[in-house]
């Protein structure tokens, strides 16, 4: 009897967690429509008219009606909606007006060396934010607590084009430890990855603390340390466990940031990223790129967001009772 | 004045007081300040050689690539970025409680659609929509400051509607309803100044936000044109040369970083002075 109430309310659990997942999808999905839906706005509602940028300066009436038509830009406006939908979900974002190539796969190739760096770069700025915030938060008022204080200050407060210059200056030019630029060897994700995690480690060091804080008071690692454990076998295997879901609800909110940041890092360091891609783009006005840029940056900002709220009850059965 | 004397007992916020305050009044002053004036391209700012001169007597923090003192430009650098910071930011934090307030006081479908629009904007990745906006339009002073401000107001709607639905649920409106008080009285004259701490807290965080991106857009040459100098088109224009003039790019760096800080030191300190239940952002 005992073991059937538990076997019914496991999969209740069960149940819960796939409709949430559901209900989850759905709103990613519509939110993507959404996000859609403006880059398709801003594309053709201002004033830059794309026929024109395609067809040239030197181009007559003529040429450009044709190419108009040819990109469909004489449909009404809704028609013109459906063919950006339909291109987007066959991975066509159009073409380049500079490059007179598919953006789609201009992006597609960038992609994997703009992963590389995220992941680098959020591997820096969590073992950094881990190693401080758990510091401070056991040494409360101590030294350490108080520079991670300031430096989540500091951190959100530094422009990042200084911070990957000054980097740069220091490391590259002056004490010529890494590569000045470009992609290839570990040595050269260093400096761009320093970049983009030293600035959030700050702000991350000061979310691990207030959670490490939150948890440490509870009785539970009282009892831990009543019982004699460790220092180091409370922290690890009791308490921070359960610090981990605002540490990983963070990092989904992080990639929007990193998203941002990989323009002027990967800009700087000539890391040959979407990053950069989208910083070509800008000086040549190359509009399609930039918006398959941003498109795929939103893409990512809402799948890791989902990833982070379907991993949250994973990990943590609280959330999935609720 | 309880305000001025709490935010004074704080060293942190007291030291980005006195920065704010010395950093306005020189971008207030640059013209009697300045030493040369920001455009002068001088002939003896330049070395034999046509290379920037470091900085000396004669040249506070140096000249640079065209040969105009550096100190000059940063003061009326700090007017552009300053204005833009205060226009930009003020007008994101005006949209902001606006459609904040009208989400969290109408719910229902409209409120649900402007909310539901807030997030949708929040999918987004600020600094591109910024870029994206700014690459389409002509960069100008008031186009960059009205790109800063429609990608920045998101946060402060966010907020706003958190706090004027908590708003809503309290006795106080509902009997001001009872008395017969109509929407835009209770809009108004009571949720409104319920407000005023949250928008005062994010009128100051937002600046440190909006000189950032301000920099980050002149750096990436969408914002600011030269030859108007401003914080991020200075270090624009003398990048390609940073190898060899370091001080071009650190000082104004680390003035974009001090001004910034301050006002995220100052911003904090208000939000505990002034609401002591919403410690900490995160």
């Amino acid at each position: 009897m005992r073991c059937a109430t538990f076997s019914i309310r496991r999969s209740a659990g069960v149940a819960d967690m796939a409709l949430l997942i559901l209900r989850r999808l759905v709103q990613t999905a519509l939110i993507l429509l959404g996000v859609a839906a403006i880059t398709f706005l801003l594309l053709y509602a201002l004033p830059a008219d794309p026929a024109r940028m395609i067809a040239g300066r030197s181009a007559t009436a003529q040429t450009v009606a044709n190419i108009r038509r040819e990109l469909g830009l004489d449909q009404p406006l809704l028609v013109q909606f459906w063919a950006y939908l339909q291109g987007i979900v066959q991975g066509d974002l159009g073409r380049s007006y500079a490059q007179k190539t598919d953006v789609g796969s201009l992006i597609a190739a960038r992609i994997p060396a703009t992963l590389v760096l995220m992941a680098a770069g959020i591997l820096v700025e969590v073992l950094l934010g881990l190693t401080f915030g758990i510091i401070a938060a056991l040494r409360r008022g101590g030294a350490v607590d108080r520079v991670v204080m300031m430096a989540s200050f500091v951190g959100v407060s530094a422009p990042q084009f200084v911070v990957a210059l000054l980097l740069l200056y220091v490391f590259a030019v002056t004490l010529g430890w890494f590569p000045m630029s470009g992609f290839g060897t570990p040595a050269h994700v260093v400096l761009p990855a320093a970049t983009l995690g030293i600035l959030g480690a700050g702000w991350y060091a000061r979310m691990v603390r207030s959670a490490m804080i939150d948890v440490l008071n509870q009785d539970y690692v009282r009892t831990a340390r009543a019982k004699g454990l460790s220092s180091a076998r409370i922290i690890l295997r009791h308490a921070l466990p359960n610090a981990m879901l605002p540490i990983i609800a963070m990092i989904g909110i992080d990639i929007g940031q990193f998203m941002g940041g990989v323009v002027v890092v990967e800009a700087v360091y000539g890391w040959p990223g979407i990053g950069q891609l989208a910083w070509q783009a800008i000086q040549q006005v190359d509009i399609p790129i930039i918006m398959g840029v941003t498109l795929v940056s939103a893409l990512a900002i809402v799948l890791g967001n989902l990833v982070a709220d379907i991993i949250a009850p994973l990990i943590d059965p609280r959330i999935r009772a609720r | 004045m309880r305000v001025l004397k709490a935010m004074l007992r704080q060293p942190a916020a007291l030291f980005g007081l006195i920065v704010v305050v010395v950093v306005v009044a020189m971008a207030i002053a640059a013209p009697l300040i300045a030493p040369y004036s920001p455009d002068n391209q001088m002939f003896d700012g330049l070395t034999l050689e046509g290379a920037p001169m470091p900085p000396s007597d004669q040249f506070l923090l140096g000249t640079d690539t065209l040969g105009r003192d550096l100190f000059s430009r940063l003061l009326f650098g700090a007017r552009t970025s300053l204005v833009i910071g205060l226009v930009a930011n003020g007008i994101a934090v005006a949209i902001g409680l606006f459609i904040g307030i009208l989400s969290g006081y109408l719910r229902g479908f409209v409120g649900g659609l402007l909310m539901r629009f807030t997030d949708l904007m929040m999918a987004f990745p600020a600094l591109l929509l910024a870029i994206v906006l700014a690459a389409l339009l002509r960069p100008s002073l008031w186009i960059v400051a009205m790109v800063i401000a429609l990608v920045n107001w998101v946060q402060v709607a966010r907020i706003v509607y958190t706090e004027t639905r908590g708003l809503v649920e309290r006795d106080f409106i509902l009997a001001e309803r009872s008395l017969g008080a109509g929407h835009f009285r209770i809009l108004f004259m009571h949720i409104l100044p319920h407000l005023m701490p949250t928008a005062i807290v994010w009128g100051t965080l937002g600046i440190a936000t909006t000189v950032l991106l301000e920099a980050t857009l002149s750096f990436l040459g969408i914002g600011v044109q030269p030859p108007q100098p401003s914080w991020g088109n200075i270090i624009f224009e003398s990048q390609s040369y940073f190898q060899a003039a370091p001080w071009l790019v650190f000082f104004p760096g680390a003035i974009i970083l001090l001004t910034a800080l301050s006002f995220n030191l100052v911003g904090d300190a208000l939000r505990d002075i002034l609401d002591p239940t919403q410690r900490g952002r995160g």
